[in-house]
């Protein structure tokens, strides 16, 4: 496929409702093409509402997004060709074996047979899940879950990946295993957008970090730039100040994006 | 660590799209289904095991007493025993069918309260696949069990009168019975907002042979209950059944009021279940 010259997400004016209550408003964002971007908020900020409109989940109530220029309301076929989505939630089909659950995946994207079992192979290496290839789901722990999880999501080779908190719940050598496998992803011209509450997490992996609060982005910067900005010392820091209950309005102030080279 | 740091070339896709690309899923899904059903053989047991103990209870604790009043003339005791396996069998084996519905209705709300459905829906893979994997790995399902149910039956001396053409014709007649009940069962399990309640919706499933012609003759019934007996759909399908058992011939009435309702309720189950597919779900 030919490299398009549109970013790998474009989000503009995106609205989002839930009855009464406005989840997303007016929320702009944009991913360039090989890059990953860590969106952060606190709990029911919108993160997970943001990942399933730009994945053809849910529709939206007002403005557009795009996954590498496919408008995902308009051309949703097209998008679901180019990403891949780690949900929140275990995408592990608990009685087949890893193996089975990623030929699984080689079969619904209709990868000739020989070039799914090469990359089901190629995936249980590299997860380090070669062992576990003949066990049930509901045998692994979590962790190893989580891997398969991920592993799934990259058998189609995806250009652009959507991680719904993907480390919760592993230990540290696992997490940094998998921040190992988003870099090697992005070495290799993959974008990606994460969503996570571990902010070494975001300060490790992203280029680009989005804070959502309240229904908008109210920072959108690199790590370094945030930190700078707030003359914080660590992102937590950076967290807490945009979030804070008292300070709300203030925090919107923040809402342009402030871009430091 | 990361070795593997060069660029994945993209990888060659077959066209996904189209009736070719949607039978590919179905192929797929179904092969699903049915590993899962291998990795789950106590819940085949189950599944079959319902159906025989209800078999055992009419027979030997009702069907002394019930076989009298089916048949005119007959002695309570043995002989109304005999009679009344008679007429049960064919009413048992469309409760195997619908009890193996009621299971696929819980697998599919699994399918749709975890992340499997979800994922699949961020996938181009064709949606009627989704569902119908379960349907076909559930009609297989239901003419094995069907076929062991009966076996047991004519253990427990039922001599069924079929001939092979017959025989064929109660193959159809299984095959479209579980592809109406699983459609339906699924879109009850696809509609339903928690795992419980789609093992509990689908019970009415279980229920509607008894308000039929399948456990005693509707004529006994009180009028209210009778006129309903009659005209709901358990009725004719068990009506068909029980004649391609016995080899006898079924009124041509019956047998298109049956098949009608077997098309009408598909159609209806598998619009019910494409509705439920992408509408948007509380998943906290
Ligand atoms: N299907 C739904 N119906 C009604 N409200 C919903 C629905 N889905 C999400 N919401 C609400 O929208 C808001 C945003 O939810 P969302 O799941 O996007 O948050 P989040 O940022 O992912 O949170 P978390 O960090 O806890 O995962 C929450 O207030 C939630 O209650
Ligand atoms: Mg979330």
């Amino acid at each position: 496929m030919p490299t398009t010259p549109a970013p790998a997400i474009e989000v503009a004016g995106l609205h989002k409702r839930y009855g009464d209550q406005t989840v997303l408003d007016a929320l702009d964002l944009t991913v360039p093409v090989g890059t990953v971007t860590a969106l952060l908020g606190p709990n029911g900020a919108g993160k997970t509402t943001t990942v399933s409109i730009l994945s053809t989940l849910i529709p939206a109530d007002g403005g557009t997004a795009r996954v590498l220029g496919h408008d995902v309301a308009r051309e949703p076929q097209a998008v679901r060709r180019l990403i891949g989505v780690t949900g929140q939630l275990s995408a592990v089909d608990p009685l087949l074996t890893t193996v089975e659950n990623l030929r699984l995946m080689a079969d619904l994207l209709h990868l000739p047979r020989l070039e799914g079992r090469r990359r089901v192979t190629d995936l249980l290496e590299r997860f380090g899940l070669t062992d576990a290839a003949r066990k049930q789901g509901q045998q692994l722990s979590g962790g190893m879950q989580r891997k398969l999880d991920l592993a799934m999501t990259l058998v189609g080779g995806p250009q652009v990946v959507f991680l719904d908190e993907p480390t919760t719940g592993l230990d540290p050598r696992a997490r940094r295993d998998l921040w190992d496998q988003v870099r090697t992803l992005v070495a290799g011209g993959t974008s990606v957008l994460l969503t996570t509450q571990y902010m070494e997490e975001a300060d490790q992996l992203a280029d680009h970090v989005a804070v959502l609060h309240e229904g908008r982005l109210v920072a959108h910067d690199t790590p370094t730039g945030l930190k700078a900005t707030h003359d914080a010392g660590s992102l937590d820091d950076v967290f807490l100040a945009l979030t804070d209950p008292d300070r709300a309005g203030s925090a919107r102030a923040g809402h342009d994006s402030t871009e430091v080279a | 660590m990361t070795a593997a740091a060069a660029p994945a070339p993209p990888l060659t896709r077959t066209a996904p799209s189209g009736f070719g690309g949607a039978t590919h899923d179905l192929v797929t899904m179904t092969r699903r289904s049915l590993l899962r059903i291998l990795r789950n053989p106590s819940m085949t047991v189950l599944l079959v095991g319902t159906p025989v103990v209800l078999l055992l209870l009419f027979v030997y604790v009702f069907g002394g007493a019930f076989g009298a009043g089916v048949a005119p003339g007959i002695t309570p005791g043995a002989a109304g025993r005999e009679v009344y396996l008679d007429y049960i069998t064919p009413a048992v084996l469309i409760l195997t069918a619908a009890s193996i519905a009621q299971a696929t209705a819980i697998g599919v709300a699994m399918d749709m309260t975890g992340g499997i459905v979800t994922r699949l829906r961020t996938m181009p893979v064709a949606s009627v696949a989704v569902h119908g994997g379960h349907v076909v790995g559930a009609v297989v399902q239901t003419l094995l069990a069907t076929a062991v149910v009966l076996g047991v039956a004519v253990l427990l001396g039922y001599r069924p009168g079929a001939n092979l053409l017959g025989w064929l014709g109660l193959a159809g007649v299984f095959s479209l019975v579980a592809l109406t009940l699983t459609w339906l069962s699924v879109a009850m399990g696809a509609a339903a907002p928690s795992v419980e309640t789609a093992s509990n919706t689908p019970m009415i499933l279980m229920l509607l042979p008894f308000f039929g012609s399948g456990f005693v003759p509707v004529e006994t019934m009180p009028t209210a209950v009778r006129v309903f007996a009659e005209h709901q759909p358990f009725t004719p399908i068990i009506e068909v059944v029980r004649g391609l058992l016995a080899g006898t011939t079924v009124p041509t009435t019956t047998a298109w009021t049956a098949l009608a309702w077997c098309v009408g309720l598909t159609v209806l189950g598998w619009l019910w279940a494409r509705a439920s597919y992408r509408k948007p779900r509380v998943t906290r």
